[in-house]
């Protein structure tokens, strides 16, 4: 447990280092639900070689490393249903808010944005009520 | 050459999503299973990342990105409806799957078959999500 606070903050560290560089080399805001959202869409179709190659470094990097820890655990549910309807509402969800935790989260707060501030306490707080009663109520996760 | 550099920002962005347990979906709920056995560490990662960024933010002022362009404008500060509805959707599923947009991506090559359908259903959701967000302007419009 104490270990595991550490890993976050220099996790937390690199990502928002990521976000900085990408802001002002790049001018662009680092969010997963907007990157993907706007190749999906069409509304980033004049960023799409940028957006493409941020999603690959996203993937390729990640492989690289669980290879060299010797793989990695997602601890995914195995329920097909319930990760079809999560994808879905996280899909459908990011793109109607605009953004999801790197995007309100990370790049919102840090410029005190109201919207990315408000959209946060929305996600923490739906997340944190679904979690009572998809577990400890219906036992469902 | 923005490529380049966007590449890189993807790998930082995944490393950093990995390093930190953000790619193993127990931490995540954990951090919202707050009447459970609650795991705090997502609040470091979130006070990780701002603090490098709530600087660059400082850097933007009176200056222009180094490849050029200018730099993404203030978002409307009113809080809509979208805002609202869409990030309680977004909440919802986060707290199903424990996944968000970014690890998702990130956890591709060792997600298992889970993690693809996780991915397929996510795609699918942003492609009706126009639709779903222009209903609820329109209902705005109209109240």
């Amino acid at each position: 447990m104490e270990i595991e606070w550490v890993w976050g903050l220099l996790g937390g560290a690199l990502i928002g280092s990521a976000a900085a560089v990408f802001l002002l080399v790049n001018g662009r805001i680092m969010g997963a639900s907007g990157v993907i959202g706007g190749l999906i869409d069409g509304t980033g179709r004049h960023q799409s070689t940028e957006r493409l190659a941020l999603l690959a470094g996203l993937v390729i990097v990640p492989a690289l490393i669980a290879l060299a820890m010797g793989g990695a655990e997602t601890h995914l549910t195995g329920n097909m249903a319930v990760l079809v309807i999560a994808g879905l509402l996280v899909g459908v969800g990011t793109r109607m808010a605009n953004g999801c935790t790197s995007g309100h989260g990370v790049c919102g707060i840090s410029r005190l944005s109201l919207r990315g501030i408000v959209a946060t306490l929305f996600y923490i707080g739906a997340g944190a009520v679904t979690m009572l009663l998809a577990r400890h109520i219906w036992g469902l996760i | 050459m923005r490529a380049i550099v966007a590449f890189i920002v993807g790998g930082l962005f995944g490393a950093g999503l990995l390093l930190s347990g953000m790619t193993d979906t127990t931490k995540v709920q954990g951090w919202l299973d707050i009447f459970g056995d609650w795991d705090p560490t997502l609040a470091f990662v979130m006070g990780g990342a701002i603090i490098p960024m709530a600087i660059a933010w400082r850097f933007t002022q009176a200056r222009t990105p180094v490849l050029g362009g200018t730099f993404p404008t203030p978002p409307d500060p009113k809080i809509s409806a979208n805002l609202a509805v869409g990030s309680i959707f977004f909440g919802m599923g986060w707290a199903l799957s424990g996944l968000c947009p970014g690890p998702a991506v990130a956890s591709l090559s060792f997600g298992g078959i889970g993690g693809i359908v996780f991915l397929i259903a996510m795609v699918a959701g942003m492609v009706v999500a126009p639709r779903a967000k222009g209903y609820l302007d329109g209902a705005a419009q109209a109240a």
